[in-house]
């Protein structure tokens, strides 16, 4: 909490200006858990449209990246940028301070996300799920928020489910509703935390074709985390092998997989390709 | 040997309904009292404030060990000394509810707690506000869990409403009395009090486990 007396936030921007502001920036982002240092200084920049995703072993960090774009925790030192605009931090007399609740929440609109364990609202249905943010934040009526809904079941295939309740909807189902759920709100950034990491096999390809489509057809900014390093070699504009909080290696899939410099990027990836 | 009196049951069993009545009325009221106030003292408990978080902690603490009885007399005997002079009735329902809020208030923090951690997550990747987080999402799922803890304490305060009697608040217990001291027989009053306290406790508990049950299909948190 009182890292901004030790750390000097001068030499950070206010916002970002130019003509090649990125979507998503971390700025020297370090997050600890206790002794722990789960980030270390990252340094990444995400730019519009682009799809970014991260792999690497457990406990690199790389979940701990989408969690603190979407403020679920906290940084330790670091500023993190969303379309320009700090969004850990902001401007109070011309100087950078810890954002407030408030700040948080202007930003964090810009951002959506999809969860591992999906973490629908299991009292209600898959429709409600989908008009909840958009009445509830963006003030929408109840027939326009409807609307929106329905198209963006209609866009994961899920518009007939629309009266069911979580309960009653298999996995693949459940995360598509979650993925309506977080394209109703219009964000500008996607971020995908392992979405099929909890899927029986055979409905994955349910989950990983919307998320195709939306790469496909819309100018989303999007971050994923995943095992499925096929999919990943997909999809991905670019890859970014996490190592002890770190970025070890990042490149385009075929640099990457197919090129790897690095003896540790190159020990991870025979081993998940092994285990594939 | 039983000596029961049928023309004497007769006799008192209107006075007693009607006093039946007014226990109900304390029941509800008190019952009124505790689930707001202890929905605000189980949400101060949750508030970023340490000070308020602390004082709210000690003061469910402090009530719910210390004896209802204690606070009945103190509310009502000791609160005209800091000039708060109150009828039996209020000082009544103010004691049995205060006491019962500092119960329902640990009833609804396990209910709260009880909501996984995805949940909040979930509400604040949508940008939900912390007050719609709550009354949206976090309530209505810490609701059907809580509500079996929330019935018993129903059926609690229905019991413990005789302590009114010390007071004079003229409910079932306190007319009870009345009438055996008035006619030197106990045995039909006091019976029939019996009675009528399981004749309401019975089907209440059996009621609230329907509406649990009811509550929770109807929330689609069942198959």
């Amino acid at each position: 909490m009182n890292h901004d007396k030790r750390h000097d936030l001068s030499q950070y921007a206010l916002r970002l200006e130019g003509d090649n502001v990125p979507m998503v920036r971390f700025q020297n982002v370090t997050k600890k858990y206790g002794s722990l240092v789960v980030l270390d200084g990252l340094n990444l920049d995400v730019a519009e449209g682009e799809m970014v995703t991260i792999i690497g072993p457990s406990g690199s960090g790389k979940t701990t990246v989408l969690r603190m774009l979407m403020t679920l925790e906290t940084i330790d030192s670091g500023v993190i940028y969303v379309d320009g605009e700090p969004l850990t931090h902001m401007e109070k007399n011309g100087r950078l301070v810890r954002a407030n609740a408030a700040h948080l929440r202007l930003i964090r609109s810009k951002i959506g996300m999809c969860f591992q364990h999906f973490n629908l609202f299991p009292h209600m249905t898959a429709l409600g799920n989908c008009v909840e943010g958009p009445m509830q934040v963006l003030g929408l009526s109840k027939q326009k928020a409807e609307e929106r809904a329905l198209e963006l079941l209609d866009l994961v295939g899920m518009a007939d489910k629309r009266d069911q309740h979580p309960s009653r909807l298999s996995g693949g189902q459940q995360q598509r509703v979650a993925i309506a759920r977080a394209l109703a709100m219009r964000p500008k950034v996607m971020l995908f935390d392992e979405v099929t990491s909890a899927l029986d096999p055979e409905v994955i390809s349910e989950v990983t074709s919307v998320i195709r489509g939306l790469v496909e057809q819309h100018n989303l900014t999007m971050l994923m985390v995943t095992h499925q390093i096929g999919f990943a070699r997909e999809i991905s504009d670019r890859i970014c092998l996490f190592f002890d909080g770190k970025i070890e290696e990042q490149g385009s899939p075929e640099m990457l997989l197919n090129d790897p410099q690095n003896e540790r990027t190159q020990q991870f990836l025979s081993a998940v390709l092994e285990a594939n | 040997m039983l000596d029961w009196k049928m023309d004497f049951t007769w006799e008192i069993l209107p006075r007693l309904l009607l006093a039946a009545g007014n226990t109900v009325l304390a029941a509800g009221g008190g019952y009124a009292v505790a689930v707001v106030l202890g929905l605000v003292f189980a949400l101060a408990q949750r508030t970023r404030s340490r000070t308020l978080t602390f004082i709210v902690r000690e003061l469910v603490e402090f009530i719910r060990s210390t004896p209802l009885l204690l606070q009945i007399f103190f509310i009502f005997y000791v609160g005209p000394q800091f000039g708060l002079r109150l009828s039996p009735w209020a000082a009544g329902l103010i004691a049995i509810g205060l006491h019962y809020a500092a119960y329902l208030s640990e009833v609804y923090r396990g209910g709260i707690e009880n909501v996984p951690k995805g949940q909040w997550e979930a509400a604040k990747a949508i940008n939900l506000s912390t007050v719609a987080t709550y009354r949206r999402i976090i309530i209505p799922q810490a609701l059907p869990p809580a509500l079996a803890g929330m019935g018993n304490y129903l059926v609690g305060i229905f019991k413990d409403t005789p302590m009114l009697s010390v007071i004079g608040v003229a409910e079932l217990m306190h007319t009870a009395n009345s009438i055996g001291a008035e006619n030197f027989r106990y045995l039909e009053p006091y019976t029939i009090v019996g009675l009528i306290f399981l004749a309401i406790s019975l089907p209440t508990a059996w009621l609230i486990r329907r509406f649990e049950t009811a509550l929770r299909r109807k929330m689609g948190l069942t198959k």
